[in-house]
């Protein structure tokens, strides 16, 4: 007998899947507050799970060159730079010259820049207005720039900036919409409650991808079928910690059962609260969200959106009973229409 | 950076653009219409980065809220939102559909499959044959068609069989595997018992051609019963899932799908029968008009926001087109009633605007999921709301 939460609201996943005596549930919470944005994590990964490269290449929009979560990259470190003092109230760049910046133009060029990463849809191009209204500002360093900052201006034009760097991966969901569309079965939920493609079953349909409400999942090209974090199932499995967890130099990335790592972040951002860092929040954490909470949360420094986040996404198959209701009624007005068509009339 | 020192061709070619300056690059930025308003709360949420960045200013085009009327005659007005969002760097959040055109073109044919399966079962059940034999020769030819549409799509097509491992109703897609499976076989077999009179009237052979027809008359009945299955569920395999405009359409669109299915079957009866058997297809063209023109008018217009990439670009060209070739269609088979070319014209116009009203919901879809605006705006006043609901 399924849960009546089985498509909606709070859930613990794995007994749901029909797992006995589970495991607790695992998962990973990202403390962005202390993300230094080496990538370590991201080359762990590809080096454990063999994942292949996803392009070199600078993409101009800042000093990430990942770009986004695809196929080819199960954890980007996405690096954004705001034209706002820093955390923690400290004048961190006073003594040093920052100056008007090549800025909005770079950054709308920038969102132009669509590599190859091997995969699709991979990395689209975004809009350019958009990436410009982000980099506003006359203090936004803009990347890269012909010159050093603030070469040919004096400190009178000086202002505070911040770096915001954050780790995102697969959120492995409580309602994960990619395992509730899957129609092979490829997407299963573990007995961690994570979600794994199998990919000796996927056949590269495609929808999981539609129905990511987090833009995570990927289908690789020439091979055709769909990739993402395994959460390390192999590696968990053996009790042994996550790639990325176990390279992060600052423990941003923490994994554990998901009851202690949610305790472990209130106590943080009500720490950094307390220090004078009132953007700190969680996204994520909360079982009640729109896809029952997530097994990879984060702690925030600013709105979602602006680490390409969306702000309240909600797992697409808490509409599906209204969605099959309405089909219903529309297959029963085409069969009604087809037979008043014959009965009905002379000709 | 000096330009002398080595760097990627990507890194290069943005460099280029950079240099170029905002007048000679592409109009796919320009085209881009930014329609947030200048003002707005904090810092660098407001357009002035567009103009600093020198892209062309776009005029806000929702500067006199439009007024929506609501569905059941109601009042409810809905104004389009300033698009005014914070992103990553522009670029969207979700990951946009991977279906290439083969899936589009699998929810005509899939839907042509299912009207002119009901047009045959009527024609059968009713003594009009050549209702029943051009219904039952398309149906195959356009189930034969979807499946190939729906294997070549798949990013792995020699695991297409991976498909019939499990049958789940949270996915749409297994759910209409299954219907195609049931569907396929019965508009095949239907369609092959019309060769019956073709056979040998003795042997092997002539025990075929007695055995046939009752076979396809049963199969006839059992393809026209899941029909309505086949050409609805397409709605809810677009519905379900995170792209905005899809997704926020779940209520029209099962419905609008099952109108082009009646209107492109009855198309067909329109191109294939003879006027005085034709009765039934014109009346079918009419019903299958009206849902179809009443749920694209819905999701036109009821979306808010969301409503905009189905009334813009190629999409809205596709749907406005659509709409055109069903009026027309329509007053064609009503007005032509004893001309055997009118009527085949109206078939065809009927056929051609399901084409342009499946491609214009799906490329409107993908439009949508392509730009942030359309997953941040409407997601961050829900959020918004309900923070200031909690205060």
């Amino acid at each position: 007998m399924p849960d009546a939460n089985s498509l909606y609201g709070p859930l613990d996943p794995a007994p749901d899947a029909g797992w006995v005596e589970a495991p607790p549930r695992m998962g990973f919470f990202t403390d962005t507050s202390v993300c230094i944005g080496c990538k370590a994590c991201e080359v762990a990964c590809k080096e454990w799970n063999g994942v292949p490269d996803s392009g070199f290449d600078l993409l101009g929009m800042s000093y990430d060159n990942t770009g986004a979560l695809t196929a080819n990259s199960w954890r980007h470190v996405a690096f954004i730079e705001q034209p706002r003092p820093a955390g923690h109230r400290t004048p961190a760049f006073a003594g040093d010259p920052t100056g008007p910046a090549t800025s909005p133009a770079s950054a709308a060029v920038g969102a132009g820049t669509a590599p190859d990463t091997g995969t699709n849809p991979g990395l689209p191009p975004g809009r350019p207005e958009a990436a410009a209204r982000m980099a506003a500002g006359p203090e936004f360093l803009g990347m890269p720039g012909a010159q050093p900052p603030g070469r040919d201006s004096g400190a009178e034009t000086r202002t505070d900036f911040r770096w915001l760097m954050m780790s995102d991966v697969c959120k492995h969901c409580t309602h994960a919409a990619c395992l509730d569309v899957c129609p092979t079965g490829s997407l299963f939920r573990t007995e961690f409650g994570t979600v794994v493609v199998q990919e000796d079953i996927c056949n590269g349909c495609g929808y999981c991808i539609s129905a990511c409400p987090y833009g995570v999942i990927d289908q690789r090209k020439g091979d055709g079928r769909a990739w993402k974090c395994t959460l390390c199932y192999d590696r968990i499995g053996a009790g042994m910690t996550p790639a990325c967890a176990q390279a992060c130099p600052t423990e941003s990335i923490q994994y554990g059962p998901l009851d202690e790592l949610r305790e472990r972040a209130a106590t943080r951002v009500a720490a950094l609260h307390e220090r004078g860092v009132p953007e700190a929040r969680l996204y994520g954490h909360d079982p009640t969200d729109g896809v029952g909470g997530d097994g990879a949360f984060f702690l925030l420094l600013d709105e979602p959106e602006a680490y390409g986040l969306p702000p309240d996404p909600v797992v697409t198959t808490r509409d599906l009973p209204k969605m099959w209701k309405r089909a219903g009624f529309a297959a029963l007005a085409m069969a009604a229409a087809a037979v008043a068509a014959f009965v009905g009339g002379s000709s | 950076m000096s330009p002398d020192r080595p760097v990627g061709d990507l890194f290069r070619r943005f460099r280029e653009r950079l240099s170029t300056g905002p007048e000679d690059r592409g109009a796919a930025e320009r085209e881009n219409g930014s329609r947030a308003t200048a003002a707005g709360p904090g810092v660098g949420r407001t357009d002035a980065g567009s103009r600093d960045a020198r892209l062309a200013p776009h005029p806000p085009r929702d500067a006199a809220p439009r007024r929506r009327r609501g569905g059941k005659g109601g009042g409810e007005q809905l104004n389009v939102p300033p698009a005014e969002f914070t992103s990553y760097y522009g670029r969207p959040v979700l990951k946009p559909p991977v279906w290439r055109w083969d899936i589009a073109a699998y929810l005509f044919t899939g839907g042509l499959a299912a009207g002119s399966s009901l047009l045959a079962a009527g024609g059968q059940l009713t003594g009009r044959p050549a209702l029943r034999r051009a219904g039952r020769v398309t149906a195959l030819a356009a189930v034969g068609a979807s499946t190939y549409f729906l294997v070549h799509d798949l990013g792995r097509p020699s695991r297409f069989h991976h498909m019939l491992r499990v049958a789940k109703v949270t996915s749409p897609m297994s759910v209409g595997t299954w219907i195609l499976s049931v569907f396929g076989p019965a508009a095949g077999l239907a369609a092959i018992a019309e060769a019956a009179p073709l056979l040998p009237e003795r042997g092997v052979l002539g025990l075929g051609r007695r055995l046939l027809p009752p076979a396809g008359h049963t199969a006839g009945v059992v393809a026209a019963v899941t029909a309505p299955a086949l050409a609805t569920y397409t709605g809810v395999l677009l519905a379900d899932t995170a792209v905005p405009s899809w997704h926020e359409a779940y209520p029209e669109l099962p419905a609008i799908f099952a109108g082009s299915a009646l209107a492109s079957g009855a198309g067909v009866g329109l191109v294939a029968a003879p006027c005085a058997q034709a009765g039934p297809a014109r009346r079918l063209a009419v019903a299958g008009a009206a849902m179809e023109l009443w749920g694209s008018h819905r999701v036109e217009n009821r979306l808010g926001l969301l409503s905009e990439p189905y009334t813009q670009g190629t999409p809205g060209k596709l749907l406005r087109a659509g709409r055109a070739l069903t009026a027309a269609g329509v007053v064609g088979a009503l007005v032509g009633r004893r001309s055997r070319v009118l009527s085949a014209l109206s078939g065809g116009a009927l056929i051609a605007a399901s084409v342009c009203t499946r491609f214009g919901i799906f490329h409107g879809g993908v439009a949508s999921a392509r730009d942030p605006r359309y997953t941040v705006v409407p997601q961050r006043e829900r959020a918004d709301r309900r923070a200031a609901d909690q205060v």
